[in-house]
């Protein structure tokens, strides 16, 4: 079962244009620039099952993955905070988002309290704000509970150059203090390019910065996925591939 | 959107949704107990204030140190204008100094317009003339739609000395754009000559237009402007076109009563009547900062190599 929380806000339709969470994930621009055939050539082995998907994009974290790595991560959150009594999720929107809520609901499922959990956008707080035109503002609901004194467990879905993170430390630090800040990620993909390591891992994917991660969420896309493909970064664009995370 | 905002007919209907979207989100901060952002740290904001104002160049000044811009307030007393500098002068001294987006009210209608040709940073209209004042009406609107929920179909009469009045002209533009059906209300000589050609219907007669109203805006009746006899006296300019209790009592239930402020009590509005609970007059300045926050990321926030 996927628990499919719906928030009653829709995360996604607050957001910027659809490229943006492509754009986040590591490279500005559309999939369908990459060249057709560099796909397969992908030096990625981390997971053979992968299928061929016809944007040259491949599945490297089925649905069934995702739920089983949500409701790891859920036990481990509870492991590490003794039951997860003042624990806040705060999901970094877009995709952040929607993963919070399912983490909130398996908490839920298994220790019988509810875990508050809401959004934190860190957009006012990117450091590359100057390279692009100004951005559409994602959605910030910070529990009524507030985050003083608790442990807030930041959730995202990729962890790429660590500036997401950075950002969204500063975020918090405006709107309270948090007792301790804990990260999760449904998929770690390295090249950080700051001391940022999360708490909470769904899949350590080794890629080349070249590749993009692009995780797809029932909630936003439609359906669950985390796709892999293989793309040069686009000319022109300060900062490459690697703009995000 | 445009690297300026020198006209509410500039906005589509888009750029227009984009600002109220990203205003509604600054409007949260203003309840955390760090106001602040640090989005516009390194840039300054200028406020050129040719005429007086209290509401609007404090609400771009807060605006701006809520991003965490510099700004700097230069107004025309006591400034080299006072001594017969010309605006292209104040123009070039602002540019010297490194301005990135300039907030210009002028007496004069078309000024910010002209300056936007002379200084390379982004320029914002905070009321030229009887012209225009595009934050005023993204503020409107930004409270109708907190109000109302919604901004498409809303009946909006917006009453009194049209003539004189640029938050009029600008909200006919931006709620036209944004689906909102305009009626202006006021007398003959109040009323713009071309008005024919605005989008929006045109009628003399309050008590007609008020219970099929879901917003009423009272303009303010701007004595300072008037160079002639517009109507025959206050008295008989309140009773046929002011707004009070009896007036207030055949609106709809959920109508909301708006001014742009400074209030003429007992002229335009009575004083029960801006007191009132569906009075949004306090509620438009606080959302007031919100949305020229809104402006001044959208302008200032991204890369500057777009125009």
């Amino acid at each position: 079962m996927h628990a499919a929380h719906q928030d009653g806000s829709d995360p996604g339709s607050r957001d910027g244009p659809p490229g943006d969470p492509l754009i986040r994930s590591g490279q500005p621009g559309t999939p369908q620039a990459s060249s057709p055939g560099s796909a397969g050539a992908a030096s990625d082995k981390a997971d053979g099952t992968g299928e061929p998907r016809p944007e040259g994009r491949r599945s490297v974290f089925e649905p069934a993955d995702i739920g089983r790595a949500l409701t790891r991560i859920a036990h481990e959150i509870l492991e590490r905070t003794n039951g997860a009594g003042d624990v806040v999720l705060l999901g970094i929107p877009t995709r952040g988002v929607p993963l919070a809520h399912r983490l909130a609901v398996r908490i839920e499922q298994v220790e019988g309290h509810p875990v508050p959990a809401g959004s934190l956008d860190i957009t006012m707080y990117r450091d590359d704000l100057r390279l692009r035109p100004a951005r559409a503002l994602g959605h910030t609901a910070v529990p009524a509970a507030g985050i003083d004194g608790r442990i807030v467990v930041l959730v995202d879905d990729v962890l790429y150059s660590g500036r997401t993170v950075r950002a969204a430390l500063d975020a918090l630090g405006d709107i309270g203090r948090p007792r301790a800040v804990q990260l999760a990620v449904l998929v770690d993909r390295g090249h950080r390019e700051l001391p940022v390591r999360p708490d909470y891992v769904g899949k350590n994917l080794p890629t080349s910065q070249r590749e993009v991660v692009r995780v797809l969420l029932t909630e936003v896309d439609g359906e669950d996925a985390v796709l892999l493909s293989d793309s040069p970064g686009v000319p022109g664009i300060p900062g490459g591939g690697r703009a995000g995370r | 959107m445009n690297r300026h905002l020198i006209s509410a007919g500039d906005l589509s209907k888009d750029d227009a949704l984009l600002i109220l979207d990203t205003a509604d989100e600054l409007a949260q901060t203003a309840a955390r107990p760090i106001k602040k952002l640090p989005t516009l740290r390194g840039r300054t904001v200028v406020n050129l204030f040719f005429e007086d104002s209290t509401r609007t160049r404090i609400s771009f000044e807060a605006a701006a140190k809520r991003l965490s811009a510099d700004v700097i307030n230069f107004s025309a007393k006591g400034s080299s204008v006072a001594k017969g500098e010309s605006l292209k002068d104040t123009a070039m001294t602002l540019e010297a100094m490194g301005a990135d987006a300039v907030v210009i009210r002028h007496s004069a209608s078309g000024a910010p317009h002209r300056l936007a040709g002379w200084v390379r940073g982004s320029v914002v209209n905070a009321g030229d003339g009887s012209h225009e004042h595009p934050t005023q009406a993204l503020l409107d609107a930004f409270t109708m739609r907190r109000r109302l929920g919604r901004l498409g179909g809303l009946r909006v009469v917006i009453v009194g000395d049209v003539l004189h009045s640029r938050v009029a002209r600008s909200n006919v533009l931006l709620l036209s754009t944004l689906g909102a059906e305009v009626t202006l209300v006021g007398p003959p000589t109040l009323l713009p000559v071309a008005v024919g050609a605005w989008p929006c219907e045109v009628s003399y007669d309050l008590d007609a237009a008020l219970p099929k109203s879901d917003v009423v805006m009272m303009l303010r009746v701007q004595q300072e402007r008037m160079n002639a006899a517009y109507f025959p006296s206050v008295r008989e300019y309140s009773r046929r076109y002011g707004l009070d209790a009896a007036r207030m009592g055949m609106l709809p239930e959920h109508a909301i009563v708006m001014h742009p402020g400074p209030m003429n009590r007992g002229v335009e509005i009575a004083a029960e009547v801006a007191d009132s609970a569906r009075s949004t007059i306090v509620e438009q300045v606080a959302n007031g900062v919100s949305v020229r926050m809104a402006v001044l990321y959208l302008l200032l926030g991204g890369s500057e190599a777009q125009s």
